[in-house]
């Protein structure tokens, strides 16, 4: 039964679940739409703090519900990063939506519920829950992503990423049905217990529901060759949705991936580290070309971030503490940086039409020189460029890799690195040495500061006292997921 | 002998309806047979002493989905003479996957190759057979307690599912006048009729507004 114990240990979801009601609720009693949106969203922006402090206040290793929901130091720091991807994201909203007369007081509760789905995936420990968590992250992604429905280009997203994810969570649902099947329960505990058994390990059914599984989830994390949709929906969505995928529910989706691995398939391990090597390779790889040719800068964000999740799947190939520890500030790096990256691609303005093409941020160094200065240290820090923060990112999941004596993946990685640096490095070159284009109308208050935010944060990374905290924190929380699990 | 007869009287019924689901011609009387089909399937259930889903079959398949298939069917008006002649052309193509289809689900009953090797999981069943608890109290003793995260969770899909129906859906159009019985009902005498001097030999366009029944 429910006691008091166990709505301690969920008391940041229920925070969360409660919270995004009441703010519909406020919403539909509000007359005024656009003041709705605007109250709804800035309360939506002090709900997340408040359940970032309950997360934070939790202390400990707690499992409820039967072993379904975790709470530990693991699940408390990528619920941290997604909480404050998700805050951030909406404050980037407000100018955006309001141009386009899209503040509508659901967005902000459709991206509550969605981060509510992203916690419950975090701390999910069985199939069903882990399940539940990603439909009702999916479920309102795939709303956001048409939220802007007269658009075609929105509604075409929205649909796509409908459709596929539908298939996704299909073949997902389908691995988990084989491994209960084959092993009598949905708990990644019993699970792995009963793969650990000595008749378990020629199982095929074992191997068939594992693979089916990460297929759904390479969907969602957008690896290679599950990427498909990626590009499309990045670019059809409004820019501030397209902000948001790319940050948290990857974090999320990522989460699953590391506990479902390390937790509920420890012994299955060499037949799943192919899996990720081979994902991992491919994404690196055509995050790497494919962005090279691409003239839209949502769309080169997007292959960019196909490539970065090949990155942080090199930690976890690894199959160590030290290589899911890189894992996690692989993400923690990655979504500051994407948020900075997309606010400044939210400051691509001019008068009241918002500018996507990489060409409009020509010359962009002698009209706004904070702008395009900011932008390149962004550029400077995906591509990898030491001090920043992207080069300590690269080095937290390559060195476990190159440990494990994984030294093709970790060749391939580096020499993809380099290519893709070409890219970002072009961006720089368009905006510090090309002639000028018109230049863009004054920058959002609100934007600025996010994005100001992610280049301080590239920078100072590498002070002991930023980056060593944010090393530690995840240090400690890889090695909750990995000694409660031995591998 | 008795659930023997009922097996078979269910089963053939169920077939027997399910071929004329596809056989018949008129739409709407495929439906009706595909409800006949659900009533037999549900008596299978009883048979099997899961009442429950033979109630799920019943309130879930033939209360909502079947009725939405007749509504459906109803109002669209398919041309069944032109869906005939696609048939009869890609009849010869439709036979090779039905029975490649036919001969890997063969194939799959003899194989067997995914086996539960593990013993040590394998559920007993809840509530040990023979206590005479009915497998519908059962279910509510597990789903609210022991499920309950997991029922609360498929709830807040439920709701966000409701919310995004709404958001992509509901359009407020300016322009089109809706009815507001309440304003019609406190419509009187004060509010109904407005006496407006009108000069003579001019004219004068009443304010808007001013009608109860015209706003919105």
């Amino acid at each position: 039964m429910i006691d008091s114990t166990v709505l301690q240990v969920v008391l940041p979801e229920l925070i969360l679940a409660i919270g995004a009601i009441a703010l519909l609720m406020v919403g539909v009693f509000m007359k005024n739409g656009e003041a709705a949106g605007r109250v709804v969203s800035w309360l939506a922006v002090g709900l997340l703090i408040v359940v970032g402090i309950a997360v934070f206040e939790q202390g400990g290793s707690a499992t409820v519900f039967n072993g379904a929901f975790v709470s530990d130091s693991f699940t408390r720091f990528l619920k941290i990063v997604i909480l404050v991807g998700a805050a951030l994201t909406l404050l980037m909203t407000f100018d955006n939506f309001t141009r386009a007369k899209l503040l509508l007081f659901e967005y902000p509760v459709l991206v509550l519920l969605a981060t509510l789905g992203m916690l419950m995936m975090v701390s999910a420990n069985d199939l069903i829950s882990l399940y539940l968590g990603l439909e009702l992250q999916s479920l309102a992604l795939y709303v956001v992503a048409a939220f802007s429905r007269d658009d075609v280009r929105s509604s075409e997203a929205g649909l796509k990423y409908f459709v596929l994810g539908a298939l996704s969570s299909g073949m997902l649902l389908y691995g988990a049905s084989i491994l209960y099947g084959v092993t009598g329960s949905t708990s990644y505990v019993s699970i792995a217990s009963a793969a650990g058994l000595p008749e378990m390990a020629t199982n095929v059914g074992l191997t068939f529901g594992l693979v089916f599984v990460l297929v759904g989830i390479a969907f969602k994390v957008a690896a290679v060759p599950f990427h498909m949709w990626t590009p499309d929906v990045y670019q059809g969505s409004p820019t501030p949705v397209t902000a948001f995928f790319a940050g948290a529910p990857k974090i999320a989706a990522m989460a699953l991936l590391l506990r479902f691995t390390q937790a509920a398939m420890p012994t299955a391990a060499p037949q799943w580290q192919q899996i990720v090597i081979f994902l991992s390779i491919a994404s690196m790889a055509l995050g790497a070309f494919a962005a090279i040719g691409q003239t839209n800068i949502k769309r080169l964000l997007a292959y960019s971030s196909i490539g970065h999740v090949g990155f942080a799947l090199v930690g976890l190939a690894a199959n160590s503490a030290d290589g899911t520890s890189g894992v996690l500030i692989y993400l923690a790096i990655y979504v500051a940086m994407t948020l900075g990256a997309f606010a400044c691609v939210l400051s691509m303005r001019r008068g009241d039409r918002y500018v996507e093409s990489i060409s409009d941020l020509a010359g962009l160094a002698r009209s706004d020189l904070t702008f395009a200065t900011i932008l390149a240290i962004l550029m400077f820090s995906f591509a990898g460029i030491p001090p920043l923060a992207g080069f300590w990112a690269k080095w937290y999941v390559f060195l476990p890799a190159i440990k494990a004596g994984l030294y093709p993946l970790s060749v391939i990685g580096m020499v993809s690195s380099v290519i893709s640096a070409f890219y970002y490095l072009r961006i720089v070159k368009v905006m510090f040495f090309d002639e000028p284009a018109e230049a863009f109308s004054p920058r959002e208050g609100r934007t600025s500061a996010v994005m100001a935010l992610s280049a301080f944060f590239a920078t100072v990374f590498v002070l002991p006292f930023v980056g060593g905290a944010i090393v530690d924190a995840a240090t400690a929380a890889a090695s909750v997921l990995v000694s409660a699990h031995p591998l | 002998m008795a659930s023997a007869l009922f097996f078979y009287v269910f089963a053939v019924l169920a077939v027997a309806s399910g071929a004329m689901v596809i056989l018949t011609k008129n739409p709407v009387h495929a439906v009706l047979f595909l409800i006949l089909a659900f009533f037999n399937a549900a008596g299978l259930f009883v048979l099997l002493s899961a009442e429950f889903l033979a109630m799920l079959l019943v309130i879930v398949y033939v209360g909502a989905v079947s009725v939405l298939f007749l509504f459906v069917v109803m109002m669209l008006d398919v041309d069944f003479a032109e869906l005939k002649a696609g048939f009869i052309k890609n009849a010869g193509i439709g036979a090779v996957v039905g029975g490649i289809v036919l001969a890997e689900i063969l194939a799959f009953v003899g194989y067997r190759g995914l086996t539960a090797a593990s013993s040590l999981n394998v559920a007993s069943p809840v509530p040990a057979a023979g206590s005479g608890i009915t497998n519908t109290q059962a279910l509510g003793e597990i789903l609210y307690t022991k499920y309950v995260y997991f029922f609360e969770g498929a709830s807040m899909i439920l709701f966000v599912a409701m919310i995004g129906a709404i958001v992509l859906t509901l359009k407020h159009r300016v322009a089109v006048k809706r009815q507001s019985i309440a304003a019609q009902v406190a419509r009187g005498p004060k509010t109904g009729l407005e006496v407006i001097k009108v000069p003579s030999g001019g004219y004068v366009i009443p304010p808007a507004g001013k009608h109860p029944e015209a706003a919105e």
